[in-house]
């Protein structure tokens, strides 16, 4: 509801839906597919995992597998008008976000934040672009009789590279998701409450409430 | 409030488009990485490579840096086996089957080699010092009947096999490795007992030897059921065209 009538303001204890059923879903499949990737990547390539787990064919089949159904619920998910509205939010970056980059006090709320911060447009793009070099690569790694060698070498040698930097990127995430109880929780039941929303994402909780978000703030708690 | 003025626009209509930025930047450097990226791999390789042979806190290697060993292992956890329960096993069509201790392999004559050990999936390592007997030392110990014209070589992993011609198992630079890289061959590298085939692929040099087989046929090994090539020649095989090391 994006515009709740006056009669029905928001109360500090109101639930505003962060995450819809659809884009809950595309996360979960999503996050459990890149975990097992990650898992196996890490068996495949580190000389004492691949030692103690051994079973390499079993493995590069359920990296190579998990892998090509990655981008598969990002791309089914377009049927979703929820997910495609979080895209857009995802995409588009503000004055506001570059500031917020540059901030050394970037959690203290006094630069507006939408619906994601610019951290977290940041980590979507870079992640996304990752899945896309990891599965073009990964591609021509793996049927290796369509393309020349040297193509193959690339390949791998980004592979690596790319691997790396998305591994991190994830533990990243994660490790912010852990900080964040609440907002990690709004994953797994979609809401979060009023009082979350306007001290991480004031700008977005404005824009469900139609109150502006300064107003809102008791002065004593 | 006053009037009906929104106070803001939802995000997302207005700013400019860069996570799209992003993520076609990051494909065009996708594309461009595969076209030139085994160039840039060399250079690193070439400048860092010999750095982390010497890394003593082993850091280095968790860098996909090229030019280093990778550790393939094809079952579940592999025993560890040393000079008391060692044992390998010549078989099959041969006049004097015979089984060998680590020691019996020790006091026999040695050869030492250094090669490049090429890896089919694309990675090198320069320059590797092997030693150990020569196959056809052990060949001419068994004593192949006239019908024996390969070999089935096995690995006490339990799973792996792999193959050769009598022909290409005589060649010189062909041996039952003992040590590697100054020392006795390491369990992550096979040991104690490990075969190098010098002029083919890894796949070839199979890791924890525990038998040789004499066999009238070539009997494809574990990974040429997959696809792999079975004359695993480097530069000549698996439609690759690295330089020899053979």
């Amino acid at each position: 509801m994006n515009q709740p009538d006056s009669a029905s303001a928001p109360t500090a204890g109101a639930r505003l839906l962060r995450f819809t059923v659809p884009v809950r879903l595309i996360h979960a499949v999503t996050g459990g597919l890149m975990l097992v990737c990650i898992a196996t990547a890490a068996i495949l390539y580190n000389g004492s995992l691949a030692v103690i787990f051994g079973h390499r064919y079993v493995i590069e089949q359920i990296h190579v597998w998990c892998g090509f159904a990655l981008p598969v619920p990002l791309i089914i998910g377009f049927a979703a008008p929820s997910y495609r509205a979080d895209l857009r939010r995802l995409n588009r970056f503000t004055p506001h976000d570059w500031n917020w980059l540059r901030s050394k006090t970037r959690r203290s709320g006094a630069i507006p934040v939408g619906k994601f911060n610019a951290g977290q447009k940041l980590n979507a793009a870079l992640s996304a672009g990752s899945i896309g070099v990891l599965l073009a690569t990964g591609t021509v790694m793996y049927f290796t009789n369509v393309t020349r060698l040297s193509w193959r070498s690339g390949a791998t040698f980004l592979h690596d590279w790319f691997s790396l930097g998305l591994g991190l990127l994830v533990m990243g995430h994660i490790a912010f998701a852990l900080r964040d109880s609440e907002a990690m929780h709004s994953m797994r039941n979609g809401f979060v409450s009023l009082r979350w929303a306007r001290r991480e994402h004031g700008l977005w909780a404005e824009e469900l409430t139609d109150v502006p978000a300064d107003t809102c703030h008791p002065k004593a708690e | 409030m006053v009037g009906k003025v929104p106070t803001n626009v939802p995000d997302g209509l207005e700013g400019a488009p860069v996570g799209r930025r992003i993520f076609l930047g990051l494909l065009g450097i996708g594309a461009l990485g595969i076209a030139f990226g085994s160039k840039v791999q060399n250079a690193l390789a070439n400048a860092l490579g010999p750095l982390e042979e010497r890394d003593p806190t082993g850091l280095l290697s968790l860098l996909p840096l090229g030019d280093t060993f990778r550790f393939y292992s094809v079952t579940g956890s592999v025993p560890d086996k040393d000079a008391s329960d060692y044992r390998l096993t010549v078989s099959g069509l041969v006049g004097r089957p015979t089984t060998y201790t680590l020691d019996d392999l020790r006091t026999m004559p040695q050869i030492d080699i250094v090669r490049d050990f090429q890896c089919v999936t694309g990675w090198r390592v320069p320059e590797v010092h092997w030693r150990g007997v020569p196959l056809s030392h052990l060949l001419d110990l068994a004593e192949p009947t006239t019908e024996a014209r390969a070999l089935r070589l096995t690995s006490f992993d339990g799973t792996y096999t792999e193959s050769l011609t009598l022909n290409q198992a005589r060649l010189p630079d062909v041996i039952v490795a003992l040590d590697m890289l100054g020392g006795p061959v390491t369990h992550n590298h096979g040991g104690p007992v490990r075969l190098y085939v010098a002029p083919m692929y890894g796949y070839k040099s199979v890791k924890w030897l525990n038998g040789i087989e004499l066999t009238a046929d070539v009997i494809p090994g574990y990974w040429e059921h997959r696809g792999y090539s079975i004359d695993g020649f480097v530069g000549k095989s698996n439609g690759r065209s690295d330089e020899p090391t053979g």
